[in-house]
């Protein structure tokens, strides 16, 4: 049997967190009453005029630098078609000179996918079709909301570059992250913030050149994407290897039955009649836009994650992943608790204990931990590797800290962790050999497991007091003198 | 032809000037204009809509400023005609289409709201060619307007309305559009000044599009004195227009009066067949006027200009027809129901729209169409490029340049109207200064043997008006008496 490779092209729709709408000075927000921030422009009445959203370019700029791109002189075009929700009946978009082209996303594995263009344009309204299943054709009337109209959009378009259902959610994940992270987006798929299509196509593995592509739509999630090129994979598939052949057309993702629908074919398509928009002028980004764009952003997700692995991989070999990166690092970037690791260990703490206790411990409360002080974390991991506090107890102190701040030493105090001196830690080392011989005699013939055994013993003894590392150390000097 | 010199109701500097020194009120001006309307108006059609009331109480307004102390502005009190395609708050803006019916613009074009701020009293929209298309006014879904010199004939169009209402002294100054000479060919025909100013001069925001790159707003006057002063409150930037120039308004009456000693002059010679006789003996006329005013006249051939009107016949319909395509029944204006949003659409675009109006749109259609764009809209790009080129090298040896406004004088009713090229041929030598972007005036400067005005128009490079209207302010004094209007039809 024939071997295939799958082939996606994703396009994503951004919808940008301005204040206000791309050509207008309504108030660009999610969830308001229908059709309340409007005015003559965004409605597309006779006679208003567009004119552009400062903010709203900074923001598309920000995204293409993001993503790697070139900016250059750009222009708008129309992009004609009838819709009820399109005040104008056309769209005011970006087609042959886009703001943003030539870029690249890494993914958290370090595999690269390309990226043509991500260029700006205007959002169209809402519709709700009342009666008939909410399907146009069969409702009995269609409520329009225009709210959305004229909401910036960034569409950022990959190149086919990527080869599975995994690496599109990977993409989009990553994609949404740094969209996140330049203050562009809020990233929200749910409320549509972010709308992906996917184009699909497979071709035997080996072959040149592309298959026959669908563009999928209505991906409403990262679940509902992943499943769809599936499905849409092997469905091509099996087309194919029935004889037959993919159409080129546009296809519905149907949530409820996990499959998808044909939406129109590529006759049926509408010619746009694109022209360059003449209300309009050319769109240069100058020093000062692209200045004014770069301001107030940090660097990007890949940029985070090479640097705390940097700085966690000098003092410990870790299990690493393509970039570097490992799943501790992943998450503490994705929830933004980098910066907390890397105060701390600037502060003397251990870089393997700082990220394992913000990749769990801190990260099961991210909010709580993005306003911890990095100082009085980095103090408090410094009392548990000195021995000065339990794993267990720093855990707890980890807690109170991010509930109630304060200094750890205190809070340490306060709870009644004291560190057990080494007199009383050697004498319950003592009373656990004594009252386990053969064990000890086992563990001194080499046997590591039952190493766990007797550390458990003298936990239980110190009701958790002792530093296991300690516990650790004084068995392997009694067995090695 | 029984047309006969009239004042009118007087000028716009002379109306501004006794308003504001309390010597005659707003309201009595504005009563004047009122009965010349209500006794005109029959003949004429000049409007479709008369604001009388809202008139009165923005003419009190301006009253109630006087008496206070307080200057109402440079156009106080004077009653102003505005074409029926700026939207005016509240007031029915129609475009002289079906397919606008019952629409209430909610905001002023921002050309009414600033004359509004300079004290002008608009009392009515004025007749046009439905959507700014067409030369003739004949369009209009409302009947035609006619032309005070003889109302057998054309106001000229698209702005036919604005024209015939200045012309016919009911106000001494309105406003239009051109787009391709929709305010210079009506001023022509109706023996008056019509001024389109430089692209982005004046705001767009507010005036119903109709070929957005082309489209500019301007003024009608008896004189170019008055256009000037009419022009000059309009004029300046606008952050609600992306095109607007980011510029203060020329002042165009300070060097109205400094004639045209030195100015070199050259009158175009392409267009000149392809005219009336009286329309080419007009230009020439002209030319002769100017050099004895002291200019330096030559003949120069710009054989570009004449790929105008083909180009603008597919950029201006290609704007046209994505312009156009909001009136789809959904939001405002007429809606003729179908079983679904589609059918809808086309029944109330079938409906809504007459002819000439839906042979632009789909002109425009196809011109844009995949694997014919190149072919029709690029090509006219390119040829819009050729002749700003020719301008370029025309206006290294001349300051302004001199054409006939039109090929003919006004036209009887019926004489054009079914053969679309006919009627798109009275643009030749308006077109190229809109494919430009750059400033024309037409002045009245004779009459043809049945009586009828003949414009000559003055071409100025980019921002040129103030060369332009003093070219056009000598010309005025040159011109024989009796070739101007007011007149009383």
């Amino acid at each position: 049997m024939t071997e295939y490779e799958t082939i996606v092209g994703l396009e994503v729709h951004c919808e940008l967190s301005t204040t206000t709408k791309l050509f207008c000075g309504c108030r660009n927000a999610f969830g308001e009453a229908p059709n309340t921030n409007i005015c003559p422009v965004c409605l597309g009445l006779p006679g208003s005029l567009p004119v552009i959203n400062r903010r709203a370019v900074e923001l598309a700029l920000r995204i293409g630098s993001a993503l790697n791109c070139r900016a250059q002189r750009s222009i708008f075009h129309r992009k004609n078609y009838f819709y009820p929700d399109m005040p104008k009946d056309y769209q005011i978009s970006q087609y042959d000179e886009p703001i943003n082209v030539d870029g690249f996303l890494e993914l958290a594995d370090g595999s690269r996918v390309g990226i043509e263009r991500a260029h700006m344009e205007e959002d169209t309204g809402k519709t709700t079709h009342v009666g008939g299943g909410g399907r146009i054709h069969e409702a009995a009337h269609s409520l329009v909301d225009y709210n959305r109209a004229g909401v910036p959009l960034v569409e950022i378009v990959s190149r086919p570059d990527i080869r599975s259902a995994v690496q599109a959610r990977a993409y989009v994940d990553e994609l949404r992250s740094i969209l996140v992270a330049t203050g562009a987006s809020d990233g929200r798929m749910e409320e549509g913030s972010l709308r992906v299509d996917a184009n699909v196509s497979v071709r035997p593995v080996g072959a040149t050149e592309y298959g026959t592509r669908c563009e999928v739509k209505n991906l409403n999630s990262l679940r509902s994407l992943e499943r769809a090129i599936d499905y849409e994979v092997a469905r091509q598939i099996e087309l194919i290897e029935s004889g037959e052949r993919v159409a080129q057309e546009t296809r519905h993702w149907d949530e409820a039955d996990g499959s998808t629908h044909s939406l129109r074919s590529k006759e049926e398509a509408n010619d746009y009649r694109y022209f360059p928009e003449p209300d309009l002028t050319p769109l240069a980004p100058d020093e000062r836009l692209l200045a004014a764009a770069a301001e107030g952003v940090g660097p990007m997700p890949a940029e985070r994650r090479h640097r705390l692995s940097e700085i966690v991989s000098r003092s410990a070999e870790l299990a690493t992943r393509r970039d570097g990166s490992t799943d501790q690092v992943v998450t503490v970037v994705d929830l933004g608790l980098d910066d907390l690791v890397v105060g701390a260990v600037t502060a003397g703490a251990d870089p393997r204990l700082a990220l394992a206790r913000a990749a769990n411990e801190a990260a099961a409360n991210a909010d709580a931990a993005k306003r911890l002080d990095p100082i009085a974390f980095a103090a408090l991991l410094k009392m548990e590797s000195s021995g000065r506090l339990s794993s267990t107890q720093s855990k707890e102190v980890l807690v109170e800290l991010m509930t109630n701040g304060g200094d750890p030493g205190d809070i340490a105090s306060r709870l009644g962790y004291e560190a057990m001196d080494q007199a009383a830690l050697d004498s319950m080392v003592d009373d656990v050999i004594a009252s386990n011989p053969e064990e000890w005699q086992r563990y001194r013939g080499g046997d590591e497991k039952v190493a766990q055994f007797l550390l458990g013993q003298v936990m239980r003894a110190s009701r958790g007091r002792a530093n296991g590392k300690l516990v650790a150390a004084a068995f392997a000097a009694r067995r090695d003198i | 032809m029984t047309a006969r010199q009239s004042p009118g109701i007087g000028s716009v500097a002379g109306i501004a000037a006794a308003v504001r020194s309390g010597e005659i009120s707003a309201q009595s001006v504005l009563q004047s204009s009122l009965r010349r309307v209500a006794e005109l108006e029959g003949d004429l059609h000049c409007f479709n809509a008369i604001t009388a009331e809202k008139a009165m109480a923005d003419a009190d307004a301006v009253d109630r400023m006087v008496a206070s102390g307080i200057d109402p502005g440079p156009l106080a009190g004077v009653p102003v005609a505005l074409k029926d395609n700026l939207c005016t708050e509240g007031i029915p803006t129609t475009c002289s289409s079906k397919i606008l019916a019952g629409w209430l613009p909610p905001y002023d074009a921002t050309v009414v709201s600033r004359l509004r701020r300079a004290g002008a009293v608009p009392v009515g929209k004025t007749n046009l060619d439905e959507f700014a298309m067409g030369s003739s006014t004949e369009n209009s879904a409302f009947g035609p307007t006619r032309n005070p010199w003889d109302i057998t004939r054309v106001p000229g169009g698209s702005s036919g309305g604005s024209a015939a209402a200045v012309a016919s002294g009911m106000v001494p100054l309105s406003f239009g559009s051109d787009t391709g000479g929709s305010i210079r060919q009506p001023a022509a025909l109706c023996g008056i000044v019509g001024v389109k100013p430089t692209y982005g001069v004046v705001s767009r925001y507010g005036l119903i599009a109709f070929a957005s790159s082309l489209d500019q707003i301007g003024p009608f006057a008896a004189t170019v004195a008055d256009a000037a002063l009419g022009l000059e409150v309009v004029a300046g930037h606008d952050p609600m227009d992306s095109t607007s120039l980011e510029r203060p308004a020329p002042d165009l009456l300070a060097s109205l009066d400094d004639g045209v000693s030195g100015l070199r002059i050259g009158i175009v010679d392409d267009f000149l067949s392809d005219v009336s006789a009286e329309c080419g003996a007009t230009v020439m006329a002209a030319a002769e006027a100017l050099a004895a005013a002291g200019a330096e006249v030559d003949r120069v051939k710009i054989p570009e200009l004449l790929l105008g009107l083909p180009a603008y016949y597919l950029i201006a319909p290609a704007e046209a027809s994505s312009n156009l395509s909001r009136y789809d029944g959904v939001r405002y204006g007429l809606r003729v129901d179908g079983p679904d949003a589609e059918t809808m659409n086309a029944r109330t675009r079938g409906e809504g729209f007459g002819p000439e109006v839906k042979r632009r749109i789909m002109i425009g259609t196809y011109a844009l169409s995949a694997g014919y764009y190149d072919a029709y809209y690029g090509q006219a790009q390119k040829a819009r490029t050729i002749v700003i080129r020719a301008f370029e090298a025309a206006y290294r040896n001349f300051d302004v340049l001199l054409t006939p406004t039109t090929p003919s004088v006004a036209f009887p009713f019926g004489s054009k109207v079914d053969d679309p090229i006919e009627m798109y041929l009275c643009d030749l030598c308006s077109i190229p200064s809109s494919l430009a972007g750059h400033p024309a005036t037409s002045v009245p400067f004779a009459l043809s043997p049945e009586g009828l005005p003949v414009g000559v128009q003055v071409l100025a490079p980019a921002l040129g008006e103030v060369l332009m209207m003093r070219v056009a302010a000598s010309l005025e004094k040159a011109a024989p008496p009796g070739v101007r209007g007011p007149v009383t039809p």
